[in-house]
């Protein structure tokens, strides 16, 4: 079904930036003047110039033992590594699984069972086990960031043809030189896909597992200031959360395109 | 010996209404070394099955294949097959598709370099090494293919309709080829065609299959002919007006007609 539009056709590039800028500014219109009516506090609802102004001084400025930029650095580094870990696992899990039937039948029934646990709920156990520096967090990413690598390795492994399989067979390619040079330049825009799906849900799960473990990071910035009945700092790290997501999607999103242009395009 | 033999093979698979369907039986039927054959049958009548299963693709269910002596258990690179529809790896280049079977033996660098050029330059495919196979016609990516087949020196060469996707003129040329490239490099060749022409051009000697089920219906020597008239020297034209290739085209063509019946 064609969506309806402004002049009935698909928006240009100009229509759609004054688009986008009504939205925003209506969201940050609305927002100010709730704020500034007097209707809600400021201790309950800040203004966002005063949000905007707390996350600026804190560029410089520590909060809970650090800055703005030292909390999101904290974060990232989590998320790289429980992110890079999900994916160092899953993919070649889900080729593998892909490739051999019988792997595949050992692994799904306790994969599908164990998707389906939310990953904040391994936070108990995680703190258990791996503590509240790196290990706990980066354990509650990987969980979330674990079943979009190896799904998506797993169907993109099946998508590729036999025929190609076969060829490499009856080369003399061996098990792991399949999986490597034929399953996953086949799979590749399948993976791609799962590993941008993989680092939305990674980034989300990291500061859910930082409001509950850790001793640094936006997550913990963000209970901090709870606790300190500051809620402007509470937003400027939901700000940073927004802002640093949409970077790392579009980072994603960039790739992903760029290898379906380079891979996508068999004949 | 790097010959094929077919022993007394058989392939059946289960139905669901818990019969069996019979895809070939009883096909016994040697490829000797360096002998081009050609396997031309009904659609139904297992040559694709009897390729695989040389292939190590498809495993029989009766009988054995031995290829140079050993027993055929799985698929491996004494037996190379060129698909239908090419499989080139669509990531790499024309080098690397050509090449990848040499990777895989662990042939040096250097001495994969030799092959691969020696092979582009067989194929008259000089300049298109660093080309991906989507950036190539039909024609070129089969070429490909059977470089690299070649490529890997297999005892023995399964082709599945090689020529079968593609257009009329570019078939002709790469028939020609073909008989060029097995003039330079004779090898043991299993050729699966449903094409009459084809099959008596290349062959030294074409099986025709019967089908339902699937089994041997005649072979018919081309070799004494071919050699008499020194085919492989002359273009593919001239052979193909040539009474004596005319004759055995209708005597097979003959052979599969009268299985066609009127209820097909």
């Amino acid at each position: 079904m064609a969506r309806v539009t402004l002049s009935g056709r698909p928006p240009g590039p100009i229509e759609l930036l004054g688009l986008s800028a009504l939205g925003t500014v209506a969201f940050f219109g609305g927002w100010q003047l709730l704020a500034a009516s007097g209707a809600v506090s400021p201790q309950t609802l800040p203004t966002p110039d005063a949000v905007l102004a707390t996350a600026w001084r804190m560029l410089m400025e520590p909060f809970a033992g650090h800055t703005l930029p030292e909390h999101l650095l904290a974060s990232l580094g989590r998320f790289a590594l429980g992110f890079g870990l999900a994916a160092l696992a899953g993919v070649p899990l889900g080729l593998a699984m892909g490739r051999w039937r019988l792997l595949d039948d050992i692994v799904s029934p306790i994969f599908e069972a164990l998707r389906f646990v939310a990953p904040l709920a391994w936070v108990p156990f995680a703190a258990l086990w791996f503590g509240t520096g790196i290990g706990g967090p980066v354990m509650v990413i990987f969980a979330g960031a674990f079943p979009p690598c190896l799904i998506n390795a797993y169907r993109g492994a099946r998508l590729v043809e036999t025929r190609l399989v076969e060829a490499a067979q009856t080369l003399g390619a061996g098990g792991l030189r399949i999986m490597a040079e034929v399953l996953l330049p086949g799979a590749l825009p399948s993976i791609v896909a799962g590993l941008r799906v993989s680092a939305g849900l990674a980034w989300q799960s990291l500061i859910g597992a930082e409001l509950i473990v850790a001793s640094a990071g936006i997550g913990y910035l963000m209970v901090q200031g709870q606790s300190n009945l500051a809620p402007a700092i509470v937003m400027a790290g939901m700000l940073a959360v927004g802002l640093v997501g949409l970077l790392i999607d579009v980072a994603l999103r960039r790739i992903e395109r760029w290898v379906r242009a380079r891979w996508g395009e068999t004949p | 010996m790097k010959d094929i033999r077919f022993e007394g093979v058989g392939k059946a698979f289960p139905t669901r209404q818990g019969g069996e369907f019979v895809a070939l039986r009883d096909i016994t039927l040697t490829v000797a070394e360096r002998e081009f054959v050609a396997v031309v049958g009904p659609s139904g009548s297992g040559k694709t099955t009897l390729m695989r299963m040389a292939a190590g693709l498809d495993h029989p269910t009766h009988g054995t294949v031995r290829v140079g002596g050993r027993e055929v258990t799985g698929p491996g690179p004494d037996r190379a097959v060129v698909f239908q529809q090419f499989a080139l790896f669509p990531w790499k280049t024309v080098r690397e598709n050509i090449a990848f079977g040499l990777r895989c033996k662990g042939t040096p660098r250097a001495r994969q370099e030799e092959v691969v050029a020696r092979y582009l330059r067989l194929m008259s495919m000089e300049g298109t090494e660093d080309r991906f196979p989507h950036q190539l016609s039909g024609g070129m990516q089969q070429r490909v293919a059977i470089a690299r087949s070649y490529a890997i020196e297999p005892d023995v060469l399964l082709m599945d309709e090689p020529f079968g996707a593609l257009d009329a003129q570019t078939r002709t040329v790469m028939q020609e080829e073909l008989i060029r490239l097995s003039r330079h490099e004779p090898r043991t060749v299993l050729f699966i065609t449903h094409a009459v022409e084809e099959a008596v051009y290349l062959a030294d000697r074409v099986v025709v299959l019967a089908r339902n089920p699937g089994r041997l219906r005649e072979i018919v020597d081309i070799r004494p002919t071919r050699e008499a008239e020194d085919w492989s020297a002359r273009p593919i034209d001239e052979v193909m007006d040539l009474p004596s290739f005319n004759h055995l085209r209708t005597h097979v063509w003959r052979l599969l007609r009268d299985q066609i019946r009127p209820d097909d």
